[in-house]
């Protein structure tokens, strides 16, 4: 096992434009699950491709387990990875495929069956292993790909999107695979992702980047209920946080906080006068699109969650008393977008 | 289970369609081993059936052509040639194929195209600047001369008809093969060549069927009667003035195109993806 760990790694791909990857430093706990988490071109994939030799940095460093590996190529870093697309050898079968790192490896002839043998049973594709890929369905796929992966017992694991060609149900059953076999090997496990539902549900943190830079480190609760800036804010949880802009700050809140005013606990809160536009109804919770009717913020479209079990009567055109708790509010810095400290809300 | 008529009726015209084409395209061997066995009295007599033995067989003419002609020595010309410049073809291009399509961006694409044009100049007009080419080598009336200049043919048309099959194989792959232990050179040997076969295999098949039957450069290349190639060799020495050999003629073309023939029926499936290869996703 190891750590890794990049140094202001830099990658530009054409000389003059805005860096796909930028000055990113992070390191991983020992076996951690982290998850690299941004919208599609936020140089996640990139930044993956990096840390597993595929890509060649235009500056920064890169270590794993202590050792600076930028001039070591992709097989000499004991790294393995899991790609988008599974990238099974057509022309194998499941054992030749699993097998093939071993090969690669030079690994002793008379101990590949035995190790084969193990990783396929780890992932219970054991009666597949005479099959050709083109033969198996979208998960066992993906298990192949993750038995060849840990075949060889690899420092580090890394996946870019491997349930990304799932369907919906066999990716959430996947989800939890992947996170039972993360608990099992103990491997420190970098998993890329666009979906904010699987990098709150598996990574131990998660990194939130956005356009080639770290938006913020830390954990799910950390992410959503701390986020750094405005971008985090938005980017995790949907419905997104509700931000005012006021002067030189902007305020946020989550629409599961935003609630009618009895029910908002605690007695420090702030109160709005709340109109419903309209309502979805998800089942389980109740979405309600509406305004504050307070002058400023008139045109601004604010969300409020309620959840199943909240008394009903929140038709549109209905105008409430809608209030969040004091503790609930996030601030950020107009200019920056930053996080900022509490301060008097002006509006009142 | 009971026939449904129209399934029976396809069947039929299945059957006779395979049947027409098959009768098309047998029709001419068969004609060509009938004629290699027919006396010339039998051949020359107008009343005669074309299609059938009105005399007994011989074999006088296949001992014309193999004991009166340098035959064997034109084939095994022939075969030399072709290996070579089969060996010499996918050294170069199939390399060449892997970097314009993997490791030059766009102007890989356009360069493909570009080699793919030379292959459009008709030897009828190369032969000239290519047989003076030849002569500062030294190499009139050698064989050698082919195997120099009949690359310059097979080579762009190989590299064009593989680059078309590494485009196919997904990047994914190699990037795989290089971070499960193997170097760019190792995943290319073991990666992308054995996905490869049937495009190397089309590569072979063709630039030997190229070499077999090009005409101009053996021509004009070679005239000693010992370094013909079949294709040349045949035609000048079965034919003598006004007189055609027909049945020893019919023969040297029976023998030399059934090896042909006969792998390009081992390889058709092989040899059909090879060309449709990136035409359906």
């Amino acid at each position: 096992m190891a750590v890794v760990e990049t140094r202001n790694l830099t990658k530009v791909f054409k000389e003059g434009e805005l860096g796909a990857v930028n000055n990113v430093s992070l390191a991983t706990h020992e076996g951690e699950f982290l998850v690299f988490l941004g919208p599609s071109g936020s140089g996640k994939t990139t930044l993956l491709r990096m840390i597993a030799g595929l890509e060649t940095p235009t500056s920064g460093e890169i270590l794993i387990g202590g050792q600076v590996v930028n001039q070591r190529s992709p097989r000499e870093r004991r790294i393995a990875m899991v790609f988008q697309s599974y990238a099974l050898y057509p022309h194998l079968t499941v054992y030749q495929n699993i097998c093939f790192p071993l090969k690669a490896q030079k690994v002793p002839k008379n101990q590949h069956r035995q190790k084969v043998e193990w990783a396929a049973g780890l992932l219970s594709i054991g009666k597949l292993l005479d099959r050709k890929p083109r033969e198996l369905s979208g998960g066992e796929r993906q298990r192949v790909a993750l038995a060849r992966a840990i075949v060889r017992e690899p420092a580090v694991f890394l996946l870019d999107e491997p349930l990304s060609n799932l369907d919906a149900k066999l990716r959430a059953s996947a989800r939890e695979e992947l996170e039972q076999f993360h608990k099992n090997i103990g491997t420190t496990t970098i998993y890329v992702t666009h979906d904010q539902v699987e990098a709150m549900a598996m990574g131990d943190r998660v990194v939130v980047l956005h356009q080639g830079v770290v938006r913020q480190i830390g954990t799910p609760k950390e992410v959503y209920e701390d986020p750094a800036d405005t971008f985090v804010a938005t980017f995790l949880g949907s419905p997104p946080m509700n931000l005012l802009e006021f002067s030189d700050i902007i305020v946020g809140f989550r629409p599961e906080g935003f609630l009618p005013a009895d029910l908002v606990a605690g007695n420090k809160q702030v109160t709005f006068r709340y109109r419903v536009k309209y309502v979805e109804y998800l089942g389980a919770e109740r979405v309600l699109y509406g305004s504050i009717e307070d002058g400023h913020f008139e045109s601004k479209e604010i969300i409020s969650r309620l959840s199943w079990t909240m008394p009903t009567g929140y038709d549109a055109g209905s105008v409430h008393d809608f209030a969040v708790a004091e503790s609930d509010l996030r601030f950020f810095d107009r200019k920056t977008e930053k996080r900022a400290d509490p301060r008097p809300y002006p509006w009142q | 289970m009971r026939a449904n008529p129209r399934k029976i009726a396809a069947r039929l015209v299945h059957v006779l369609i395979l049947f027409v084409f098959t009768v098309l395209l047998a029709f001419p061997f068969y004609w060509m081993v009938v004629a290699t066995f027919k006396q010339n009295l039998d051949m020359y007599k107008m009343d005669n059936n074309p299609f059938l033995f009105n005399l007994p067989p011989t074999l006088a003419n296949l001992h014309l052509l193999f004991y009166e002609t340098r035959y064997v020595r034109w084939l095994g010309n022939t075969v030399m040639v072709g290996v070579i410049v089969v060996a010499i073809t996918l050294l170069l291009s199939v390399p060449a194929a892997y970097a314009l399509t993997r490791l030059t961006g766009k102007w890989g694409e356009r360069l493909g195209i570009a080699i793919f044009l030379t292959y459009l100049v008709p030897p009828t007009l190369l032969f000239i600047p290519l047989s003076r080419v030849v002569a500062v080598l030294g190499l009139q009336d050698s064989l050698w001369s082919l195997v120099v200049v009949y690359p310059s043919f097979t080579v762009p048309f190989s590299i064009w008809l593989l680059m078309a099959f590494f485009k196919s194989i997904p990047k994914e792959l190699e990037d795989a093969a290089m971070v499960d232990g193997l170097t760019r050179l190792g995943a290319f040997l073991k990666m992308v060549i054995p996905i490869s076969v049937s495009g190397i295999l089309t590569v072979i098949i063709f630039t030997f069927t190229l070499v077999t039957q090009e005409f101009v450069y053996a021509l004009t290349f070679i005239s000693p009667e010992a370094h013909q190639m079949v294709g040349v060799g045949i035609p000048i020495f079965l034919v003598r003035g006004d007189v055609y050999y027909w049945s020893s003629l019919m023969a040297a073309c029976l023998i030399a195109s059934l090896p042909i023939a006969l792998l390009y029926n081992i390889f058709l499936d092989r040899f059909i993806a090879g060309f449709t290869v990136g035409a359906v996703k």
